[in-house]
């Protein structure tokens, strides 16, 4: 592994007997903004708080910039953190809070103005410097917890679900407003969330935790693409996933599931072996009956705004569709269709890697 | 359902409490505040003639002025070592996690169900010329010190019947704090002390406010350990009333000091939270 910015070493956190984090090793580039991505109890918060210097790691070493920071009070590591309740000052204006941090470096009172002042216009707060944060909105809370980690300067950024506070339609702006700061500052970030649309859309890299451990590290594409457990693939973005068996060897190997042929790339997989079969919903196509693959029956009808969702009844079992929206109008409910798919779209693997996940 | 009724309804849920309330707070003291102005007569005793004697005589006399003074002086140092020892105390509770949290309340709060009065004495066998405290103070070779029937030995009881009185509304107000607003103050730079001081300090002023005014009124008004650790020549506001009604037999006496008690402690009382709620409220909301 080539020597990164911010390095964790082996890093685990154990409360008696149960390890909330377990041998995480991760290596974060400069300027590189990666998310730590899983469901609650999976360790996330945990990691960032050891970076932090909040939590003190079990095991394991923490390296900035080459330096051994895992023993290192919380206030001699320098990093900036926005906490997930923002954690802002309450007694103080939003211009102290954001001073806070330069007045505790002894950074002189001219100087002070003038960075907070910086900051403040780059997340477009400058017109309520003197107001205290009960008198601010969420997102501009939000905003003062960020340009208070970034005034001074830190080496990295660590992020701990700072958009789950925010209503939805709040929360997408402030996403790509996050990534607009970040990519400006050039601040090596780590976001802690257990939101993957966030988590995908703005890293440049995501870890995916399960149960205290890594189980991937990948950009995000690669990661919806080519999820490496069951579970990944059914918690970033959906998938819809069959038990079938494999008939046939080589190129005219298939997939079978209750006596339907389903095409498939070729895989090295034996004779009647049990497999497991999934796709994205995204990757389906409805047909008129007989030009598909699969006939079905359209049970329910989503309309989500740019697509449209449905759940279609086939012999091999309940399968989700989506359909971008065109503007025409869709199947309706109880219709015939037929499924279609490029036969690359349909990943196979051998069930036995599905008993390690359940 | 009529419809007068809703509009009855808070008033006879009120009733109660204002019954108990007129009864037992404002007509005793309308009484008293009455009786101050009755002139008083060493061989006739009370008689029903109106005078302001009794409030110049208190006004233009060392003694009684001397006592008030030393009222204000004790409650206000019992007040203020309330507030150093109660401030670290809470915040240390606060931080502790059950089940040593439950076991310190109860050592906290504890004092409390045992009668002042007993406490008083316990504090008198401590501090008497054979106590336990001079007995300590001669093993280290400083010799016997007078500590009862001084204005010591009242603080110290003072601050002990006190403390859970300023422990307390420290402690609602710190369990009220997001523990990760102190953490945030460390990972900008500041060290421990410097983020209690700038970051948690500032937010538990109201708590602060509240439990300074209960320990300075109870302190100022307090009769039970003035009366057994100050001894007969150490007065207190309390025991100076008490010895005018109970040994000079001059109750519009004691009526006018015991007024004029309540209302220095008043004025006192609401200047102090008006200067400290301006702060607090003009920061915290």
């Amino acid at each position: 592994m080539v020597m990164g910015f911010l390095t964790l070493e082996s890093l685990s956190k154990i409360y008696g007997d149960l390890a909330a984090v377990r041998d995480v090793d991760l290596s974060v580039a400069k300027g590189e903004f990666v998310s730590l991505l899983g469901p609650s109890g999976c360790g996330k918060t945990t990691t960032l708080q050891m970076i932090a210097g909040l939590v003190e790691p079990s095991k394991g070493r923490i390296m900035l910039d080459g330096r051994d920071i895992t023993r290192l009070a919380p206030n001699k590591r320098g990093l900036g953190i926005v906490f997930q309740s923002y954690a802002l000052f309450p007694h103080m204006t939003v211009a102290e809070n954001v001073a806070f941090g330069l007045e505790m470096r002894n950074v002189p009172k001219s100087e002070r103005a003038e960075r907070v002042r910086t900051m403040l216009g780059l997340v477009h707060l400058g017109q309520l410097a003197e107001r205290y944060p009960r008198q601010l909105s969420g997102g501009q809370r939000q905003r003062v917890a960020i340009a208070r980690a970034l005034v001074i300067q830190p080496p990295v950024l660590l992020l701990d679900e700072p958009l789950s506070n925010l209503d939805a339609k709040l929360r997408e702006e402030m996403q790509f407003e996050l990534r607009r700061i970040q990519q400006r500052v050039g601040t090596t970030t780590i976001m802690v969330t257990h939101d993957q649309a966030e988590a995908l859309s703005i890293s440049d890299r995501v870890v995916v935790m399960e149960l205290g451990r890594m189980t991937q590290i990948d950009a995000p594409y690669r990661l919806y693409e080519n999820p490496a457990t069951p579970f990944i693939s059914s918690f970033v973005g959906k998938m819809n996933r069959l038990d079938g068996i494999w008939r046939g060897a080589g190129a005219s190997g298939h997939a079978e599931i209750a006596g339907v042929k389903l095409p498939s790339e070729a895989a090295d997989l034996a004779d009647g072996q049990a497999v497991a079969l999934s796709i994205r919903p995204e990757k389906l196509l409805l047909r008129q009956v007989g030009q598909g693959r699969l006939d079905g029956t359209i049970v329910n009808r989503f309309f989500l705004g740019s697509y449209w969702l449905f759940t279609v009844e086939t012999p091999v079992g309940v399968i989700s569709v989506s359909v971008p929206n065109d503007g025409e109008e869709p199947a309706s409910e109880g219709a015939k269709v037929a499924l279609d798919w490029q036969p690359a779209s349909l990943r196979v693997e051998p069930a036995s890697a599905r008993g390690d996940a359940a | 359902m009529n419809r007068a009724r809703p509009a009855l309804t808070p008033w006879l849920l009120v009733s109660p409490g204002t019954l108990l309330f007129l009864g037992l707070v404002v007509l005793p003291l309308i009484l008293t505040f009455i009786l101050s102005f009755h002139v008083y007569d060493h061989t006739t005793g009370i008689k029903n003639e109106f005078t302001f004697a009794h409030y110049a005589a208190v006004v233009s006399d060392d003694y009684y002025l001397g006592i008030f003074w030393r009222t204000l002086r004790l409650a206000g140092l019992t007040t203020l070592i309330c507030a150093l020892i109660g401030l670290p105390e809470a915040y240390v509770l606060s931080r502790m996690r059950d089940p040593w949290r439950s076991v310190f309340l109860l050592v906290i709060i504890g004092p409390l169900l045992v009668s002042v009065v007993v406490r008083a004495f316990g504090w008198s066998m401590l501090l008497g010329s054979t106590g336990l405290v001079n007995q300590l103070l001669q093993l280290l070779g400083f010799g016997p010190a007078r500590l009862l029937y001084t204005e010591t030995a009242i603080v110290i009881a003072l601050v002990h019947v006190m403390l859970p009185f300023m422990v307390i509304p420290i402690w609602t107000s710190l369990q009220k704090l997001d523990p990760m607003v102190e953490a945030a103050a460390w990972t900008l730079g500041a060290s421990r002390f410097m983020a209690l001081r700038r970051v948690v300090m500032p937010q538990v002023t109201m708590g602060m406010l509240s439990g300074s005014l209960i320990v300075f009124g109870l302190s100022a008004s307090a009769f039970a350990i003035p009366g057994l650790l100050g001894g007969r020549r150490l007065k207190m506001a309390a025991t100076l009333v008490y010895d005018e009604y109970m040994h000079e037999l001059n109750w519009p006496l004691g009526a006018a000091i015991a007024i004029i008690v309540l209302v220095a402690n008043l004025i006192i009382m609401l200047a102090y939270n008006r200067m400290v709620e301006a702060r607090a409220r003009r920061t915290l909301g």
